[in-house]
């Protein structure tokens, strides 16, 4: 359990606000962060890694007192064990990837531990590359892989998958996905992708001039009330066509298309690369086995 | 015919010069380049001092500063037996504060240059920020370095000032390369004041060459910069 009370006064180009933030997440679970920039988002990061400390609060991780202003305590950057991933990735450039393993690696790591890491990311190929050699989905990779190689009890993303197009960015979805389920890792992860948060997150917290104004379930949030649960996937508009009376738009879900009819009414105000929800209201999905 | 203990000499006071620098000015560097303390702007005018001010000012401020009758070089030598006026450390002294910013502007503007997030994701990694520095940031910045430790070398060499106000022009001791040929013009020796320009002429312009080289990725050593 984490539980945070964390105030800081901003002052960003003309406009100052206060961080004000109190909330409690439970341990292994997925919590999307989400809202404008500037927003205080990357703080909430920043002031839990240890980056930024807040001018008063608390920060208590599993009963362990990170930071509390009544008494003193801020424990420094180093020994809070948490896995960070920037948005700019900061792989070390003058490191291959295998070093940047290593780097993060104590002494004593466990090397089984790692290999594992190299495994699941899908990184053996890379290993003796430099980052700049790499495209930014295999950075990403490398980023997050070396992240978890001190298996840290928190993992905070900062915006991870903004730079990457939408296939990599989904196979890299399931890739944190999948880390998350296997580490049982409390993950926070700032976001802007409507999808993302719903395929990847069990609690959205939505944060506005440093406070929190919404948090919940990111269906209860995001998802529209009038759609029946059966059936409900996210996607993007990849194209439209138009014909006399109806439209055909292609919407890509997951890694697959698909196409739906609308008519004009429907069709006003859609354009490619929107983000959707392809969902049925009157019918029973069929399930087929492979 | 040409005595070379001058030349020796120059090179020897460049290299101990260049050598005791660098570790003196990466601390300095690291500290300017991550501190927003109110006193940096003066910390960085005092640094950048030695690019504008006449040499001769400098030596005539050691030279007080350092003079057995004032309390600083009294007091040195007293508990050190350090004479820093004629003599090959007051030389090594002063030519370290001379300089100072040929090293640690190069390094302190290629440290500013480098994303926080390095030095962060390191710090989130459990390192240090003598790890850090050591594993992280300075591996990042070797084109600065060279720059750095080139450019102080040649410049000490160059030095004529600051030598001749503090270490005068004793053979062996203080008499420098830049000090000879002024003392064999003095004594109208025109040929041994060629022979000895032209060997400070073609060892700077080789240092130089050889830094542009590098550092214009000729040998392929780095390819970050």
């Amino acid at each position: 359990m984490i539980k945070l009370d964390l105030h800081k006064s901003f002052k960003s180009g003309a406009n100052s606000f206060t961080l004000n933030l109190q909330t409690e997440i439970k341990e292994g679970s997925f919590v999307a962060i989400r809202g404008k920039s500037g927003a205080g988002k990357s703080t909430l990061l920043r002031l839990l890694a240890g980056l930024l400390s807040p001018e008063a609060g608390k920060i208590q991780v599993n009963d362990q007192n990170w930071f509390e202003s009544a008494t003193g305590t801020n424990l420094s950057i180093q020994t809070r064990n948490i896995g960070f991933v920037f948005q700019d990735y900061a792989l070390f450039p003058h490191l291959t990837v295998k070093q940047n393993l290593e780097f993060a690696a104590d002494k004593d790591a466990d090397k089984e531990h790692v290999e594992d890491l190299i495994q699941v990311m899908e990184l053996n190929e890379l290993l003796d590359r430099k980052p700049d050699t790499l495209s930014g989905g295999q950075k990403q990779r490398v980023a997050l892989a070396r992240a978890l190689v001190r298996k840290p009890s928190l993992l905070l993303l900062d915006e991870p998958l903004s730079a990457l197009d939408t296939e990599i960015r989904i196979k890299l979805q399931q890739h944190i996905k999948q880390l998350h389920q296997r580490f049982k890792l409390t993950t926070l992860m700032v976001t802007h992708d409507q999808g993302e948060i719903l395929r990847m997150a069990d609690r959205l917290i939505e944060i506005e001039d440093g406070k929190i104004v919404a948090d919940g379930k990111p269906t209860e949030i995001l998802g529209s009330k009038a759609l029946s649960g059966k059936f409900s996937f996210n996607g993007e508009v990849l194209s439209i066509e138009d014909q006399e009376f109806i439209s055909i738009v292609t919407v890509l879900v997951g890694l697959d298309t698909v196409r739906i009819v609308l008519d004009e009414s429907e069709r006003k105000g859609l354009k490619i690369g929107d983000k959707v929800i392809v969902a049925s209201k009157a019918f029973n999905p069929i399930l087929y086995k492979l | 015919m040409i005595d070379w203990q001058p030349i020796f000499l120059s090179l020897k006071l460049a290299l101990v010069t260049t050598i005791l620098l660098f570790f003196i000015s990466v601390p300095i560097s690291n500290w300017l380049a991550s501190s927003k303390s109110r006193i940096k702007p003066v910390i960085e005018a005092l640094i950048s001092l030695p690019l504008v001010l006449p040499p001769t000012v400098i030596g005539f401020y050691l030279l007080l500063a350092f003079s057995p009758n004032s309390s600083l070089g009294g007091w040195l030598k007293e508990t050190l037996g350090l004479e820093l006026i004629f003599s090959f450390e007051g030389l090594v002294l002063a030519s370290m504060i001379y300089s100072l910013p040929f090293m640690v502007q190069p390094i302190y503007g290629a440290l500013s240059k480098l994303p926080p997030s390095l030095k962060e994701a390191s710090y989130v990694l459990g390192k240090s920020k003598w790890t850090t520095l050591l594993k992280v940031l300075l591996p990042n910045i070797k084109p600065a370095i060279l720059t750095g430790l080139v450019l102080s070398f040649a410049h000490t060499i160059g030095e004529f000032g600051v030598v001749l106000m503090i270490g005068g022009n004793i053979p062996g001791e203080t008499k420098v390369a830049s000090i000879a040929i002024y003392d064999e013009v003095e004594s109208l020796n025109y040929g041994l004041a060629n022979a000895y320009s032209l060997v400070l002429l073609a060892l700077c312009f080789g240092i130089l060459l050889s830094v542009y080289l590098f550092n214009g990725g000729h040998f392929k050593l780095n390819r970050n910069d």
